[in-house]
């Protein structure tokens, strides 16, 4: 396999506890890629330190082999990698339309003269936009609600909206922090669907999640982190017999 | 809270309705124009008091960016009036310049400095922001009371020629209203096109949730520092403009009492929209000549009047407008 993305050896102190306890693993450029583990087994930490809100402590990251550790998050967002967030972070005050076209900013540009005189090539790329955003809308099955302002949209709707937004993005790995947290069985359902779909598009998804079925459903490759360390790693059938991760989710 | 998107989704037709959609901030525009018309005709005293809302709604405008579109907070922008205004005064009477190089001169001299306060202090959040750029409005003010061999100290300068380009010079009221209204006007233009662009959306972004925008790419420090840049550009713009047509400047005139009122003035026409500056400004301005018959009850009239529009439209009068010409065309 060709790995978009490779974790090698991370580690994350906060003070005395250790977070993420040497973690290495590597991330298909195709397909469905989950970490999973009890509460508090390190997933949200790693998560932070894969996407650069936070630094490891040692270890490094590497984006199509290219070391990203020390990058901010929008210097990795500028070479393909884009993260959503558990608890969803849309701008609340703009349409669903308008959330995903922020997404196309890395991918668009033009800053204060374009915006005053609007020259026919910012004009056309604002028609792309709204295009581009539609098509985007309409692949998370909110096309109904495109003029609707994010604030009012039910927490389902919101989490496929903050999808679309980060697709708009073009990323090349797409993170997804708990994308099932809070949805109900038929929103699980859709977001399942609209997962798979976006990795037959061909961009790689890496996803933390608590949601075992979602994950036994669409991951292609599953690592299980216990107390900051990797357990096991595995296609879903295989993990779900490896008696170290038995033994961590039953007792 | 964008009430007129420009185009239609193909999937709502319905919901294009554009001689009902935009009633409400017509009605705001038309009531800004009677005021302004009305200042027109009759001249005199009314004619003072809407020259200044006028120039108040231009500096209001730059904080309206900041504030509005890109939701940060500056206690400061009064030093960037300050900065454009003495610059103007500086050049057009000890060094007889024309008013629009000078003008010219306010502009670039305000940018430098806002970049170079702007640079560090954005990277601050909150609090923290606020009050450096409080510390900013004030060591402003010290500067224009202490340096007095170039801003005369407490004395002030006067003599400042009008606005005027060549042969033509705004001195009647008339002329004053028609060139500042104009002013208003295109950068009210320049607000809505701001906001439906590119530009705009990232302000958006950072105004939404700076972890968010940074996920998607954009440099969170960088838009706050062109947001703040254009904001301060057009306060030195208001503060050029005051001292042409008031003919005087000294440091009381850009004190804290201006980022006061023009904070009122932000959030009673409605912060983030592009009518509420101007209406904001004139209301605001306006309002204690309306009460000023009351004599001893005056004050008491005036604050009645601003809590209970704070009550009613809490998002300012074009924020209110804006949401009935959102749910009719709902």
């Amino acid at each position: 396999m060709t790995a978009i993305l490779e974790v090698t050896k991370a580690t994350r102190r906060f003070g005395g506890l250790v977070a993420v306890n040497d973690v290495s693993f590597k991330v298909s450029s195709t397909g469905v890629t989950a970490v999973i583990g009890p509460n508090g087994a390190g997933k949200t930490t790693l998560f932070n330190i894969i996407s650069g809100s936070i630094p490891p402590s040692e270890g490094a990251i590497l984006l199509a082999g290219e070391d990203v550790t020390a990058l901010k998050p929008e210097a990795k967002a500028a070479r393909g990698l884009v993260r959503t967030f558990q608890l969803v972070k849309l701008f609340q005050d703009l349409t669903a339309t308008e959330n995903v076209k922020v997404g196309f900013h890395l991918k668009s540009r033009g800053g204060l003269l374009a915006a005053l005189f609007q020259p026919a090539w910012a004009k056309q790329a604002e028609r792309d936009a709204e295009e581009k955003a539609a098509a985007l809308l309409d692949l998370v099955g909110l096309s109904k609600v495109a003029r609707t302002s994010a604030s009012v949209l039910p927490y389902g709707q919101q989490r496929l909206l903050e999808i679309a937004r980060a697709l708009a993005a073009e990323p090349r790995i797409l993170l997804l922090d708990e994308p099932a947290a809070g949805l109900n069985a038929e929103e699980s359902e859709r977001l399942a669907k609209t997962i798979r779909r976006i990795a037959a598009d061909g961009t790689a998804v890496l996803l933390i999640e608590h949601d075992m079925k979602l994950v036994m459903d669409i991951a292609d490759e599953v690592v299980v982190l216990d107390y900051g360390r990797k357990i096991a790693q595995g296609t879903p059938e295989a993990v779900k017999k490896d008696p170290a991760v038995l033994a961590a989710y039953l007792g | 809270m964008t009430n007129s998107p420009s185009t239609t989704s193909p999937e709502a037709p319905g919901l294009a309705r554009p001689h009902t959609r935009h009633f409400g901030s017509a009605a705001v525009w038309a009531l800004s124009a009677a005021i302004i018309g009305y200042a027109l005709v009759f001249g005199g005293y009314m004619a003072t008091i809407v020259a200044f809302a006028l120039i108040y709604a231009v500096f209001v405008s730059g904080l309206n960016v900041f504030m509005g579109l890109t939701a940060q907070v500056s206690f400061g922008q009064s030093a960037f009036a300050a900065i454009g205004g003495y610059t103007s005064a500086v050049l057009t009477t000890t060094y007889e310049w024309a008013p629009l190089p000078g003008m010219v001169a306010g502009l670039v001299f305000a940018l430098v400095a806002a970049f170079l306060i702007g640079f560090p202090t954005l990277r601050l959040k909150g609090h923290y922001l606020a009050m450096a750029t409080l510390a900013i409005g004030l060591i402003t003010y010290e500067i224009a009371v202490e340096w007095e061999s170039v801003t005369q100290g407490y004395l002030g300068i006067s003599g400042i020629p009008p606005l005027g380009i060549g042969p033509f010079e705004a001195v009647s009221d008339r002329a004053i209203l028609s060139v500042l209204s104009v002013i208003v006007v295109i950068l009210a233009f320049a607000v809505t096109r701001i906001r439906r662009s590119r530009l705009g959306r990232a302000f958006s972004a950072v105004a939404g949730s700076e972890e968010a925008a940074g996920a998607l790419g954009i440099n969170v420090s960088r838009y706050k520092l062109v947001s703040f840049l254009i904001a301060a550009a057009i306060a030195s713009l208001s503060g050029s403009l005051f001292v042409h047509v008031v003919g005087y400047v000294s440091p009381e005139v850009f004190g804290l009492h201006m980022v006061i009122l023009a904070f009122t003035m932000v959030y009673i026409g409605g912060l983030g929209t592009v009518a509420g500056p101007l209406i904001g400004a004139l209301i605001i301005s306006i309002l204690p000549e309306v009460f000023r018959g009351m004599k001893d009850y005056q004050d008491l009239a005036y604050g009645v009047t601003m809590i209970l529009i704070l009550i009613y439209a809490p998002k300012g009068i074009a924020g209110v407008a804006g949401a009935l010409d959102a749910r009719r065309s709902a």
